[in-house]
């Protein structure tokens, strides 16, 4: 790992103006007129340096500021002040040696041509990044067959599934072998398997390239098995910097245990066991302190009408809406829940 | 080269897929073949600055200065912007600008046999529309095709860049279109104009995108000049106008939707 960051963002932010409207004909009627704005602070003062090779999972829940502080790192939009350089490139010039060195994914929004084969928009690629043919060739074989994808390389995307869509957009994305790869949401609605090989398939190629990972994911199972170091950002601001393990263990050092019962009991029958976060019917959900567990768990057995019992990580907005509920200001040596 | 090679090879196999849409896109162009027959008819009973024949020709030439410079670029750029699909184009180490053009002229190639299937059937319909046009004016009235071409795209892509701030440029672009139909000489020959409005049309770029070019092909007596300064002009106008608000637009840009 070299010294230099790769990623470096100081004091990011990012305002935008968006227009009100009040629902009514009259409301209408004024906006049409008359528009009202109110300024949104989707980043705010973000800062973090990242080194090459290194995979950072961006955590944060929805209208966090991820995807914002993403497109101001590739260029796509302007920032309202700070300072972002990655691979030596101030993104928002978009030159074109610092489009050649990034990638981004995006879960949500495909750049494959719909109704061709996935290999005429790697050619269009190619072409674009300036690779050569044989050098394409290569690649493309190469990738494919760590996708498991080369026989599919000459259906017509449409008639691909959601999984092979991924991984063939993962190609179409790596394929000018970038840097740096932002990843947005790169397993949004895949199923369990084609998720584990996304999330192989990354791994594999920061192993074998060393290229630079910054990853957002609602999956918890994503961030755990490729990021050893989080970046936590709630409301625009950067609220923990650091290791998944620490983060988990300062914010979150419970466990969630579901359970289903024979038949229905009142709350006070659950208060010694942890904290009850849902009680419905034959349902409840507990939070039970992490290193207690296995203590909690034989006495629920023993002392519960148990059907079924499931202990899991607490979901992940859970855990973040507790940092930031314990952080408001930045990093916290709080501890995140009391002893139940 | 490798590059506008692969780029048209790939958008031509894209566009390839809708065949059927491009026989109706080329049918839809038809209005000036409609005009024809409205024109022709109406010279062979009054005084017209053109013969049946010459109004007959000329709206020919019309349609095909038409079907070689349809433009959509505005339609596809307010979609990339609204959809977050502009975001795709902006990462790659390409301008937009030379890939939507790659497109159109991939759908050019791939429109022609219908173009020359329906002129073909327009011969067959109007005899006095068939002449042997004289090489010199013919390639002349090519090449300003291809610039008229190219005019209008710019003019376009720049009204594209409104979306940066209106994400509504489409609305604008059909401002524009009410000016084209009128002034282009698309609904009529610049001869038949009055004097005043003929000589406001020519400042405007419009009569270039499709007068000038089909008037030459017809074989049509035209003064080049000035008439290739103001179109000069106007592709000079246009060029800067245009970078003005990629520059400006970008720095506007959101991103809004990826």
């Amino acid at each position: 790992m070299s010294a230099e960051p790769i990623i470096l963002a100081q004091d990011l932010t990012k305002h935008y103006r968006v227009a009100l409207k009040e629902e009514s004909l009259l409301a209408t009627l004024r906006h049409f007129l008359l528009r009202h704005y109110r300024t949104v602070k989707a980043v705010e003062g973000v800062s973090f340096q990242i080194a090459r090779g290194e995979v950072v999972g961006f955590l944060g829940p929805n209208g966090a500021g991820k995807t914002t502080t993403l497109k101001m790192l590739t260029g796509l939009i302007h920032p309202t002040r700070g300072k972002a350089v990655v691979a030596g490139h101030i993104p928002w010039r978009r030159e074109k040696a610092f489009l050649k060195k990034i990638t981004l994914v995006m879960g949500n929004k495909q750049q494959l041509i719909w109704d061709l084969p996935a290999l005429d928009t790697f050619r269009l690629n190619a072409a674009i990044y300036d690779i050569p043919e044989g050098e394409f060739r290569k690649r493309v074989s190469e990738l494919s067959e760590m996708l498991s994808l080369t026989n599919k390389l000459h259906q017509p995307v449409r008639k691909l599934s959601l999984g092979e869509r991924m991984k063939a957009e993962l190609l179409a994305a790596l394929l000018h072998r970038p840097e740096v790869l932002f990843l947005d949401e790169p397993t949004l609605g895949l199923d369990v398997n084609a998720q584990v090989a996304v999330r192989e398939f990354i791994r594999e190629y920061n192993r074998r390239y060393g290229a630079t990972v910054l990853l957002t994911s609602h999956y918890m199972a994503d961030i755990a098995a490729l990021a050893e170091r989080v970046l936590v950002i709630h409301q625009g601001r950067l609220l923990y910097d650091g290791p998944l393990a620490g983060l988990l263990e300062r914010f979150a050092p419970y466990r969630e245990v579901g359970l289903t019962l024979a038949y229905p009991l009142p709350r006070e029958a659950f208060l010694a066991f942890g904290e009850v976060r849902d009680l419905e019917g034959l349902k409840a959900r507990l939070l039970v302190p992490r290193e207690r567990l296995t203590e909690r768990v034989a006495e629920i057995l023993k002392s519960l009408p148990v059907e079924d019992l499931e202990v899991r990580e607490p979901p992940l907005e859970e855990v973040i809406a507790r940092v930031y509920k314990i952080a408001p200001s930045g990093l916290s040596e709080t501890p995140a829940l009391e002893e139940a | 080269m490798r590059k506008a090679k692969t780029l048209l090879a790939v958008y031509l196999a894209y566009m390839l897929e809708y065949r059927a849409e491009l026989f109706l896109w080329a049918l839809a162009g038809a209005l000036p073949l409609i005009l024809l027959g409205v024109w022709t008819e109406a010279a062979r009973g009054g005084e017209f600055a053109l013969s049946p024949g010459e109004f007959a020709r000329y709206f020919l030439m019309v349609f095909l200065v038409r079907q070689a410079t349809v433009v959509w670029v505005v339609w596809e750029f307010e979609r990339d912007v609204v959809e977050g699909r502009l975001s795709f184009r902006l990462l790659r180490p390409l301008d937009p600008f030379f890939d939507h053009l790659a497109a159109h002229v991939a759908e050019r190639l791939a429109r022609l046999p219908f173009v020359v299937l329906l002129t073909l059937l327009f011969f067959w319909l109007f005899p006095e529309a068939r002449f042997v046009p004289e090489p010199g004016p013919f390639l002349l009235g090519f090449l300003f095709t291809l610039l008229a071409f190219l005019l209008r795209y710019l003019m376009q892509y720049t009204t594209a860049m409104l979306t940066f701030f209106t994400e509504r440029a489409v609305s604008v672009e059909e401002v524009f279109f009410l000016l084209y139909l009128f002034l282009s000489g698309t609904i009529a020959p610049l001869e038949v104009f009055p004097e005043p409005l003929r000589t406001l049309a020519l400042l405007t770029p419009f009569p270039y995108l499709v007068y000038l070019p089909a008037a030459l092909l017809a074989g049509q007596k035209v003064d080049l000049f000035p008439g290739v300064w103001v179109m000069l002009f106007w592709g000079v106008a246009f060029l800067l106008l245009w970078r003005l608000l990629w520059r400006m637009g970008l720095r506007h840009y959101s991103g809004q939707g990826a």
